[in-house]
């Protein structure tokens, strides 16, 4: 267990492993989402009461379970980074931050573009969509703040803090539909309830879910990778690595 | 299909344009930060590699060309 937890820590056992997943990953999480997003486009029962325009729900869920799901997984790094000051963990914020960012904003857009036809308005400051905004501007403060110290332990020490003071924010956006009154519809996927939705809604959505979850997965190896290769470009096996790849 | 025609496909009952925006917009953020992360990628390892040429002929300890306006040291004067 304890080996497995160091090499785990090690750039270059991860950097092998990634290689191995990666194509896994993309290849995996594209068929997964383009068989749901088909689907849910094309072949899924219009719904009675929002008519066609519900079909964006198949990517907008997604979106906004991979903007929450990510912000976990940075917390969880980012205590490892505070607790056992394991490189490779403050590697993954930094790569993931941004990929976040662009989940989070797709997630508001969609959500925009679905209310308009909806609720009959683009925007409106409701405890849900305030949330959600507050957590863009937690990713874009995490990017700034990681590109702003140029000192690799001070940044990743005070980059691993913030994230973790901004994780309140998560409980208050999943809650946020049940605390107070508000326009947004309340969760589509429950753990311990059936959907409130008929299967041939619910299973593309599901695999669309999936799908990006694995495309996450590929974003996260591969901008690890791109990071491992600045911050250990000294290394024996770096420049070995480089002069391998370039070609 | 949930459809009659490829025609009602498209327009969905009016809703067609707030649809294919977002599937559009998708499509586009995600291919553009698909581009963006392998172009990083790219630009790490031919930077490296260059160094690392450079550093195999000798030339190592030349100071390198600043580039645009930053606020890096200048090395010579440039009175």
């Amino acid at each position: 267990m304890w080996q497995f937890f160091h090499k785990l820590g090690s750039p270059k056992w991860f950097f092998g492993i990634a290689n191995r997943l990666m194509p896994w990953l993309l290849w995996g999480g594209a068929v997964l989402l383009l068989a749901g997003l088909v689907w849910g486009l094309a072949f899924a029962p219009k719904d009675y009461l929002q008519g066609n325009s519900y079909r964006i729900i198949f990517i907008h869920v997604p979106s906004a379970f991979l903007a929450q799901s990510v912000y976990i997984m940075m917390a969880v790094a980012a205590v490892v980074t505070l607790v056992w000051r394991m490189k490779l963990a403050d590697v993954f914020v930094k790569a993931a931050a941004p990929v976040g960012a662009v989940l989070t904003f797709l997630a508001l857009f969609t959500g925009a573009v679905w209310g308009k036809p909806t609720w009959g308005t683009w925007w409106i400051w409701d405890a849900r969509l305030t949330s959600m905004l507050i957590l863009l501007f937690l990713y874009f403060g995490v990017i700034a703040l990681g590109a702003a110290i140029s000192d690799e332990k001070s940044s990743a020490r005070a980059v691993a803090v913030l994230v973790l003071v901004g994780v309140v924010n998560i409980p208050i956006i999943k809650y946020s539909v049940e605390w107070w009154n508000t326009l947004h519809q309340p969760a589509t996927f429950k753990l311990t309830e059936k959907p409130s939705m008929p299967i041939e809604m619910w299973l593309p959505l599901l695999l669309s879910v999936l799908g990006l979850y694995l495309i996450f997965g590929w974003f996260a190896c591969l901008r690890m990778q791109t990071e491992i290769l600045t911050r250990e470009r000294r290394t024996r096996w770096v420049k070995e690595l480089v002069q391998a790849e370039g070609n | 299909m949930a459809f009659d025609s490829l025609t009602a496909f498209i327009v969905m009952e009016g809703h067609g344009p707030y649809v294919w925006t977002c599937y559009g917009v998708f499509f586009l953020l995600l291919g553009a930060l698909v581009y963006w992360s392998l172009l990083q990628r790219r630009r790490v390892v031919s930077a490296q590699r260059r160094d690392l040429a450079r550093a195999a002929a000798g030339q190592s300890a030349a100071p390198r060309a600043a580039v645009g306006a930053s606020f890096n040291r200048v090395h010579e004067s440039q009175d």
